[in-house]
């Protein structure tokens, strides 16, 4: 009895609370515009029973989905989406890489403080850390105020509202789950396996690409994925750092829900940003799995 | 063979200075006199007065503390109860779901965890407001804490539990005075961590709250769309120094609990 509950509450609360909602999500994804738009009313009725239940799947169509391939925004806000978050997560690696491997070679009674120094700014706030570009970034910002004095450039950079200035700001925000991975698997690497590789007569830099590398391959992994996958989805971001140009599934179907006010649409972008993430998720899991079991 | 080389200095030093540079230039100039925010005009605390006399960022931040405890409290026991269910339920049915269902949250991107929340809140007509954020930010926060709290169970020793029931506690007793004890850092940790989570989060309150509750987190968003404000320096001056003081002293005193530990452990040895 016990056991029931201990298992019941939490199963409920996320079935009412996640699950649920995310089938109201598909249902309206395939409902038609002026059944769903505000004030949205649910359109299966239970207490007509049978009938109802046919009605419902009777009214369920692809029109919204339909819609978004004759609007080539939406493919290419995907795309891009796919794109931006790709070239940031490979950007995020390669800062990510020296700092894991610092401080994986730093001194024991170091590592706790680093290790302090990475998770730290993971508990600021997200926002103000974004935020805190806007004034490096900006046409008279500090960058620029700094390179002019320096005589570097003669006219100011336009960094902010563009491509450069979202990998900047993802590689920023993301960096400690790369580092973290990374570091973990460089800490546990045996230092003797590159000792017999010098003695074998490897270079230290070909004893880093043949050891070192391969060896932390699944920190790499899962510090690739904990990045890309968020960083799909992303919406501040690119709302605060990119332009006009800069195109992301997030920030669309943020427009979509509250400046178009069109909820089919919106829910079918989400259905559809869902799919796209299915395969980097599964992905994720199952290396996630393969390294637990390694450990186990 | 840890070798501090001046390769892993300069990455190191190069790269805390790209983690905390742009937070330190956030926080000088937040003291700034002027009211241009990238030329300074010497030093003043003055954008903390306006602050202070900001109904508005007071109001917000009031919802924004009482949703953030509220809400932590709530994911804290619903995680460790579906962390109790992951490690040690065994077979049930629908196990599959569940767990999907505690990980999959974690991966969902903001957008569609908020927008999904809204559409279920106007289905059953709940009003948007303190109440629905509450819901929100328990249920993506509870699989977080799950997270924290499972880790830790799984490498818990059920010998120490079964002794208590083998000496006369109840199912109950053997929890409360035994295993609670023991995963309670992993608790707390969880509990650190949803709290910071619902006063981060700005996307999916923006879905669940509605008009009649702002948070902080919605607060600023709306102000830095405008533009930079000394104003927000400020404030994020305080949230960082907020986090900054908490994050230490946590971790100071788990320190000095695992070192309280190690020399209980000794003297138990020894007697």
């Amino acid at each position: 009895m016990r056991r029931f509950a201990l298992i019941a509450v939490p199963y409920f609360w996320l079935l009412a609370l996640f699950l649920v909602p995310f089938l109201i999500v598909l249902k309206i994804s395939l409902s038609d515009i002026a059944l769903a738009i505000p004030p949205y009313t649910p359109t299966l009725d239970f207490t007509a029973g049978w009938e109802g239940i046919k009605s419902f799947f009777g009214a369920l169509d692809l029109e919204n989905f339909k819609f978004l391939t004759t609007d080539d925004l939406y493919w290419k806000a995907y795309l891009s989406s796919v794109q931006i978050a790709c070239i940031a997560t490979l950007a995020t690696l390669i800062v990510a890489y020296p700092i894991a491997y610092g401080m994986a070679n730093a001194p024991d009674h170091w590592r706790p403080t680093l290790m302090m120094l990475v998770i730290l700014p993971f508990w600021t706030s997200f926002l103000i850390r974004v935020y805190a570009w806007v004034g490096i970034l900006s046409n008279e910002g500090y960058l620029n105020q700094l390179l002019l004095s320096m005589g570097v450039i003669n006219e100011p950079l336009t960094i902010l509202n563009t491509n450069i200035a979202v990998y900047i700001g993802i590689v920023y925000t993301y960096l400690p789950f790369m580092i973290l991975p990374i570091y973990s698997a460089l800490e546990r690497l045996d230092g003797s396996l590159l000792e017999a590789a010098e003695d074998l007569g490897c270079s230290r830099i070909t004893a880093f690409w043949l050891v070192t590398v391969p060896l932390s391959k699944n920190g790499i992994i899962a510090g690739c994925f904990l990045v890309f996958i968020p960083t799909i989805g992303e919406f501040v971001i690119p709302s605060l750092l990119g332009g006009s140009k800069t195109l992301m599934i997030g920030k669309v179907l943020w427009e979509e829900f509250f400046n178009n006010r069109d909820w089919p649409v919106a829910s079918a972008v989400a259905v559809i940003l869902l799919l796209i993430l299915i395969i980097p998720i599964i992905l994720f899991q199952r290396n996630e799995q393969k390294q637990r079991e390694a450990d186990g | 063979m840890r070798r501090m080389t001046w390769f892993n200095a300069t990455s190191l030093t190069l790269g805390f200075a790209f983690l905390y540079l742009p937070m330190i230039i956030l926080i000088i100039y937040s003291f700034n006199e002027s009211k241009l925010v990238t030329v300074w005009a010497g030093f003043s605390t003055k954008w903390y007065g306006e602050l202070f006399r900001n109904e508005a960022f007071l109001d917000a931040a009031w919802v924004t503390i009482k949703v953030a405890v509220v809400s932590s409290t709530f994911a804290t026991v619903l995680g460790t109860m579906a962390a109790l269910v992951l490690v040690r339920a065994g077979r049930f049915a629908g196990r599959t779901l569940f767990s999907g269902m505690i990980y999959a949250p974690l991966v969902m991107p903001e957008v569609i965890t908020g927008l999904s929340l809204l559409l279920l809140f106007i289905g059953i007509g709940l009003d948007r407001g303190i109440f629905t954020i509450i819901l929100a930010h328990t249920t993506f926060s509870m699989c977080y804490v799950s997270v924290v709290v499972s880790s830790r169970l799984v490498s818990f020793d059920r010998s120490l539990e079964e002794a208590a029931l083998d000496l006369g506690c109840s199912a109950a007793q053997a929890f409360r005075l035994v295993t609670l004890p023991i995963i309670a850092p992993a608790v707390i940790s969880g509990w650190l961590l949803a709290f910071t989570l619902s006063l981060d989060d700005l996307v999916i309150a923006s879905f669940a709250a509605g008009p009649s509750a702002t948070t902080l987190p919605i607060k600023i968003w709306s102000s830095i769309r405008l533009g930079l404000s000394p104003e927000i320096n400020a404030l994020s001056t305080i949230l960082i120094a907020f986090v900054t003081v908490g994050v230490i002293s946590a971790s100071l005193a788990s320190k000095r609990a695992s070192l309280r530990r190690q020399a209980e452990e000794r003297a138990a040895v020894h007697a």
